[in-house]
């Protein structure tokens, strides 16, 4: 590898990640599941990768997102029908 | 507002007004995980109910070891499996290869089309309701073990143990499912919302 090419390698000696293994990575990176090396080589790459740092972004927001999914309402039909099935079963004794 | 557990303890005693408010607090959740796991809204109630009264008479053997929502949901999901599975529109073979299209990487594994934006437009542009319609159709076009662990973790917000208790999985299983499922929903927000001017 030529000086200056952008895939230096670590001082660990593994070649730093790139983009298409940083996105098979970002879930053990949110989980906390990666080593401390890998941690900071994911990291490394993100400090100089505006894409992927973007990648990374939209997943927390994809999750955040999922938690805005709607509960479903308690109709007066369903409220109803729980507590006859409430009876029922104190009726069971 | 009074703790699951002290409305258990009331509804132990035979307090009715008890198990009015917990079926308020959780039936929508119950609901809405019961909803993807069937196909259609009535048999959905039907899993709620059944659950709900298998929980009744599975009281004097809940112990609090998890949450009582988990332990909803770990009865929910069992009832919902056997009694109304889904006509199965998704291929059950494992879902291989890289989660976010190869043909996006040039040669060098460097990004050749990028993500392309669309929080902001998810966040000022749309309102909540379409917001959660869409989340809803994207989230039904999940792999269904996919579906289940994003439900349980990120929609209902269970802890990593706690999903893989509900659904008798690994830590590594789930996280595998877990990043599969994101991916997918991620690309799906950026099919559905990207595209915006930079």
């Amino acid at each position: 590898m030529s000086i200056g090419f952008p895939r230096l390698r670590a001082r660990s000696g593994r070649p730093e990640l790139v983009c298409r293994q940083v996105v098979e990575l970002v879930t053990d990176y949110l989980e906390d599941a990666l080593s401390a090396d890998d941690r900071r080589r994911f990291e490394r790459h993100l400090a100089g990768c505006p894409h992927c740092t973007e990648y990374l972004a939209q997943m927390r927001e994809t999750i955040r997102l999922a938690g805005r999914v709607a509960p479903e309402d308690l109709t007066p039909v369903m409220r109803a029908d729980l507590t006859e099935l409430y009876r029922r079963w104190r009726a069971e004794g | 507002m009074e703790s699951d557990g002290e409305l258990l303890r009331r509804l132990r005693a035979g307090d009715e007004g008890a198990f009015v408010l917990l079926v308020e607090r959780h039936n929508g959740a119950m609901l809405r995980l019961a909803l993807s796991f069937v196909p259609s809204r009535a048999v959905a109630e039907e899993v709620v109910q059944d659950t709900w009264l298998a929980a009744l008479r599975g009281l004097a053997a809940f112990e609090g070891r998890s949450s009582l929502k988990t332990w909803l949901f770990t009865i929910l999901v069992n009832r919902a499996r056997t009694t109304g599975v889904r006509e199965s529109r998704s291929v059950p073979i494992a879902d291989a290869g890289p989660v976010v299209d190869a043909s996006r990487f040039g040669p060098d594994g460097a990004w050749a089309t990028p993500p392309e934006h669309w929080i902001e437009e998810a966040e000022n542009r749309i309102d909540a309701v379409k917001l959660s319609d869409l989340l809803r159709v994207v989230l039904d076009t999940l792999p269904e073990r996919q579906r289940e662990v994003v439900l349980l973790r990120d929609v209902e917000e269970l802890t990593s143990a706690d999903v893989c208790q509900v659904l008798a999985i690994s830590e590594a299983n789930q996280r595998v499912l877990l990043h599969r499922g994101r991916a997918r929903l991620r690309q799906a927000l950026e099919s559905e919302l990207g595209g915006a001017p930079r």
